[in-house]
């Protein structure tokens, strides 16, 4: 009797953990869809989390490491207290600091029962022998031991901390958006030894060798999202568009591979958070070029003859098919390099759930000329309310030939 | 009848309504055409083609061609850098309908300009086009490509009605491994086996070559390759 008893209780148990192990891997697969840890992990044509896409730097490139569980090339033999190291601590199996091209400067704030689930996600999955590249780092950036030195003037290790003052929402957006999301790699600019700026946080820098400007992503005065509601930013991260802008470059693939596949809940918490980020100081006036009201006047013309159609000649676009350009902070931002790139590369909006038959822009690439081109984007961006600087024809010639990045 | 003009005062009424509304903004059209003005500003409302020779045609090609062309650029077998950027943000299932719709389109031919070509490096294209080059292993264009050149219905492209400089181009992006298409790869198989001069030939008498009255691909099924082609299921 009591042996039998023993047994029941031993089945029920492991059965209890079969279910639980479960339920942690599902979990893990929904927070690694969160950290887009497979935008960087799988190579273009290589197997979910296998590594092998190589992650451009300014610093040389680094390839992503396989993350299946394979013994000899991915992390078969790593244990949980290691992945929570990687994650946490930015060290690797063999205890030397990873470098930030994994952003362990954002994962740090991954609770550890997080980390855990993401880890069994990753154990559960197919093993794919799949060996190392090597990385192709510049001297002296390739000396890991300067990394020590890195890490004290940089990285700030501690899993996040929740703000009793501020809603469960607020505080589920912030872990996010600091997190996992890692937003802040791509929104904030990069000093000259590739650290992010974290204050002002989430205030928009360019994306480094990718070259696209990632916005400002304050919703308050003079923010990057002035303008938005909460509902146009879970919009964006749902379908890819909203009625104020749509995403393009890295953030379509942001839209594409992660966001959409969040929860309304997480998409929310991610809006009231990113609603709290204080306004911003009055962009410094970067000076308009001396023939930049010339430019816009031809780029008035280029604008009616190619683009009112679409974007209408009050810059308000149409409807859910085409964006507003009046009080675009993609057109706006800082360095034009958003709206040169757009008019020259056109293309769809993210094909998503929510929005699975985007509407898009023709390249002009091939039809404007370099003067052509910085005329009409110098026209939108200070038509109607916009007051942004102009761009020249040799800001479009810089990127003729970077579609995509 | 009063009434019937009363109707009619308001039918009229709501109609010039309606048209003032619809001056102010007309609506966008929801139709596929005017989603994909990424795609028709180069290739054409109707898919005829650029005014040049680097846009190719797409009006009337097998569907699962096409399809698999964009499904290439998406995943870096193939590589034109403004394509791969458009296609990048796709699903499958909206390439294929792109696909459908330029497969269905059926527009006339332009004819493009031909390079001057020697009496001999013609008949050295005509060759390997309707027969081929046993000798280096190169079989004719027409024993996949079909008779009449017009590609075989869903996988097998036509090579009629394009220009010389996108043909060269082709064959040449094979051999610079910047195109190529699931394993085996056939085409890079044979293009292995051109010489630059082949390439040249092959291209200027495809190019030169009238359209034929019926340009419609073959049906399914029709052409026995003689090569083993991932694209036809190896």
């Amino acid at each position: 009797m009591t042996r039998a008893f023993r047994w029941m209780t031993w089945l029920a148990l492991s059965a209890a953990a079969t279910l639980a192990h479960a339920d942690d891997v599902e979990r893990g697969k929904y927070l690694a869809t969160a950290g887009d840890c497979a935008a960087c992990h799988t190579a273009r044509r290589g197997e979910p989390y296998a590594g092998g896409r190589i992650v451009p730097t300014p610093f040389g490139a680094i390839p992503a490491p396989n993350l299946t569980p394979d013994t000899e090339t991915g992390i078969g033999a790593w244990s949980a207290d290691d992945f929570y190291r990687a994650m946490h601590s930015g060290e690797g199996h063999d205890g030397r600091s990873l470098y930030p091209a994994f952003p362990f400067t954002s994962y740090t704030k991954v609770t550890r029962a997080d980390t855990d689930a993401i880890f069994a996600y990753l154990k559960s999955l197919p093993a794919v022998r799949r060996a190392a590249i090597p990385d192709s780092l510049r001297w002296p950036y390739r000396m890991r031991s300067l990394m020590t030195a890195w890490r004290t003037l940089y990285f700030d290790e501690g899993e996040y901390k929740t703000d009793p003052a501020r809603s469960a929402a607020w505080n589920r957006g912030a872990y996010l958006v600091q997190g996992l999301g890692h937003c802040n790699e791509c929104h904030a600019r990069r000093n000259s030894f590739g650290a992010m700026v974290t204050d002002p946080f989430l205030a928009g820098g360019i994306v480094p060798v990718q070259n696209w400007y990632a916005p400002d992503l304050s919703m308050g005065t003079h923010g990057g999202l002035a303008g938005w509601t909460e509902t146009d930013v879970v919009a964006l991260l749902k379908t890819g568009r909203s009625s104020k802008g749509v995403a393009v470059g890295p953030m379509a693939e942001v839209v594409l591979r992660s966001t959409q596949h969040l929860t309304d809940a997480d998409l929310a918490a991610m809006a009231t958070y990113l609603k709290s980020l204080p306004d911003r100081d009055p962009p410094p006036q970067r000076e308009s070029a001396a023939n930049a009201r010339e430019l816009a006047m031809n780029g008035q013309k280029v604008y009616t003859d190619r683009c009112a159609g679409c974007h209408a000649a009050d810059g308000r676009g149409k409807g859910d098919a085409y964006p507003a350009l009046d009080g675009n902070g993609s057109v706006t931002e800082p360095t034009g390099i958003n709206a040169i790139r757009t008019v020259l590369s056109g293309g769809f909006s993210p094909a998503t759930a929510g929005n699975p038959r985007p509407y898009s822009m023709p390249p002009f690439s091939q039809t404007l000329s370099d003067d052509d081109a910085a005329a009409v984007v110098t026209y939108i961006r200070q038509a109607w309310s916009n007051k942004a600087p102009s761009v020249s024809p040799n800001d479009v010639r810089a990127y003729r030939s970077t579609p995509g990045g | 009848m009063r009434r019937l003009l009363r109707r009619l005062a308001a039918a009229a009424a709501v109609l010039c309504a309606g048209s003032l509304w619809g001056a102010e903004a007309p609506p966008v059209p929801d139709t596929l055409v005017q989603r994909i003005a990424a795609c028709t500003s180069c290739h054409g409302e109707h898919g005829e083609g650029g005014n040049n020779g680097f846009n190719p045609r797409l009006a009337g090609k097998p569907a699962g061609y096409l399809h698999r062309q964009m499904q290439d650029f998406q995943r870096g077998l193939r590589h034109y850098e403004i394509m791969e950027y458009t296609v990048a943000p796709l699903t499958d299932a909206y390439m294929r309908e792109i696909a459908e719709y330029f497969a269905a389109q059926d527009v006339p031919y332009t004819r493009h300009p031909i390079p001057a070509t020697t009496p001999a490096a013609m008949a050295r294209g005509e060759q390997l086009v309707t027969q081929g080059d046993a000798a280096r292993g190169v079989p004719a264009c027409m024993a996949c490509h079909g008779p009449n050149l017009t590609g075989v219905q869903p996988d097998i492209p036509g090579l009629v009605g394009l220009p010389y400089d996108y043909i060269s181009a082709q064959l040449g992006s094979w051999r610079t491994d910047t195109r190529s298409t699931v394993a085996p790869d056939c085409m890079a198989t044979v293009v292995s086996r051109l010489s630059d001069a082949d390439i040249s030939a092959v291209s200027a008498w495809l190019a030169q070559r009238p359209v034929p009255a019926d340009a419609h691909a073959e049906p399914p099924g029709s052409v026995k390759p003689p090569l083993r082609c991932g694209v036809l299921g190896g």
